[in-house]
């Protein structure tokens, strides 16, 4: 398998000084879903934040065999789909389409590339019919999906989704995996919801205090109450 | 991330900061209509009202060149006055060509310049040390103690209030941006100045319709504590002798200056 992700020792702080990544170092595979999971202020949103070149800390960010510079900057953008938690923060166009239509817009496609692109990106969360609605006038569950739509329309190799889950009904949180696990697309979600972190994703990293202080099977992390108590987490 | 560039308070320990807020923004308020009031040319009442500016600063204890250093930034706002050296009916200095036309400077011209900006430099400064040396509500409460109506206050609170969160925002909106303004491979990305102008647009639009939204909610979250039309305040602000005794002696100054100016 080849990584689409490499971290390699990244460190980065704060204007204040607090140091909020030290020594950051992971691999992700095509393919991988990997639950990112941690405390508040663990690092997990500074950690995404580097991983499009939002934040430039100290360190390597390697994505599909290129390393993150200031010259391939917008091609890394398009590789990595960031999903940010407040799906306001995402969404900053009138309508939904074009919310969607502004990657691959500003990517410089054709109309009819930029049409098929949103029309599959709201296909894939399921949104077809909300193409011409108001953004602010959608519902969280449905600014969710069309968050992640507007990332899927630049057709990334991986998502990164901050708190996905967070703020939602049960109804829209069950959709809402149900389409994770549907997207054929290497993820990396940051999560504070165990139970979406077992049903979903064989591999977990958890990171506290600006480290990852364990990288492995989902399974065994959650079987290991000693690691989850250290590091303010539940078995779900 | 929090956007905090309009916090200018400087907490100090000084004869300055612990002047009731009342006695701080009507000396202001004066000087600054002092300033306003003196004639053209009045060079020694403005080299005097400089003094009087020096000694506030010395009296805050934050340095004698202290509002000097942050009053530049309101100097291009003086420009506006650039107009008067042409307007103004006197003897011709001299002439150029501007465009399409002849721009002649004259001597009344000039001597109305250079007072507006001497003017304009002086009270910009002393309202830089008044937000140095007191707090934000402090001003608001000062404010409405001087009969400033409270709408007006209240507008002004919310505004500064409201002013961090609505910078906050802007910056989430502008890194959501950043953040999906993608390229593909060897291919131009960001289209046309016009295209970007538009989305900036839609940004603004966004941001006003967001905090026409939060109005409501903050308003109705307000009368669910039961807001009647003004905040009450437990400040137990009190005019002291001393404060009398600091107003008297500006307002006194304050005159003298103009008598100056007037002579």
């Amino acid at each position: 398998m080849t990584n689409v992700l490499q971290v390699h020792d990244l460190h980065f702080s704060y204007h204040g000084g607090i140091s909020a990544l030290r020594g950051v170092s992971f691999e992700m595979c095509a393919g991988d879903k990997v639950a990112l999971v941690g405390p508040n202020g663990a690092g997990k949103s500074t950690l995404m934040l580097h991983l499009n070149g939002i934040l430039n800390g100290h360190g390597a960010v390697i994505v599909g065999g290129q390393r993150l510079t200031r010259d391939n900057l917008p091609v890394i953008r398009a590789m990595v789909g960031l999903v940010f938690q407040n799906p306001d923060d995402q969404l900053f166009s009138p309508t939904v389409f074009e919310d969607v239509a502004f990657g691959p817009l500003h990517m410089g496609l054709s109309m009819e590339q930029v049409e098929s692109r949103v029309q599959s990106a709201l296909e894939a969360v399921r949104m077809s019919g909300f193409r011409d609605r108001l953004s602010h006038h959608l519902s969280v569950g449905e600014k969710k999906r069309i968050a992640i739509a507007t990332v899927l329309s630049m057709d990334p190799q991986i998502l990164v989704l901050d708190e996905p889950s967070a703020g939602l009904d049960p109804r829209a949180r069950r959709a809402l995996i149900n389409l994770l696990r549907e997207l054929p697309i290497t993820m990396l979600v940051s999560t504070h919801d165990m139970n979406l972190v077992e049903e979903l994703f064989p591999r977990t990293i958890v990171m506290d205090e600006g480290q990852i202080v364990a990288d492995g099977k989902t399974k065994e992390i959650l079987d290991d109450e000693k690691l989850l108590t250290a590091h303010g987490l539940e078995k779900p | 991330m929090h956007f905090d560039a309009f916090d200018r308070y400087h907490e100090s320990e000084s004869f300055i900061h612990r002047l009731d807020p009342r006695v701080k923004v009507a000396v202001t308020v004066a000087f600054i209509l002092s300033n306003a009031l003196l004639p053209d040319g009045a060079w020694i009442a403005f080299g005097f009202s400089w003094l009087f500016l020096l000694l506030a600063n010395l009296l805050s204890n934050l340095g004698v060149a202290f509002t000097f250093k942050r009053s530049l930034i309101a100097l291009p706002f003086a420009l506006i006055a650039i107009t008067v050296l042409f307007s103004i009916p006197g003897k011709p200095l001299t002439t150029f060509h501007f465009l399409m036309w002849d721009l002649t400077i004259t001597d009344m011209g000039l001597l109305r310049f250079v007072s507006i900006l001497i003017r304009s430099w002086l009270s910009v400064q002393m309202a830089i040390l008044l937000v140095a040396t007191a707090r934000f509500p402090d001003i608001i409460h000062a404010l409405e103690h001087l009969r400033v109506p409270s709408i007006l206050t209240t507008i002004i609170a919310f505004l500064y209030r409201y002013l961090f969160v609505l910078a906050d925002e802007v910056f989430r909106l502008l890194r959501a941006r950043e953040s999906r303004s993608a390229a593909a491979p060897g291919q131009k990305a960001g289209r046309s100045i016009l295209w970007r102008a538009g989305i900036a647009g839609h940004m603004a639009g966004q941001l006003f319709l967001r905090s026409y939204e939060r109005s409501d909610r903050v308003y109705n979250a307000m009368l669910a504590r039961g807001y009647t039309g003004h905040f009450e305040t437990i400040n137990p602000h009190e005019l002291h002798r001393l404060d009398y005794l600091t107003t008297a002696l500006a307002l006194i100054a304050i005159l003298l200056l103009q008598l100056v100016g007037r002579l």
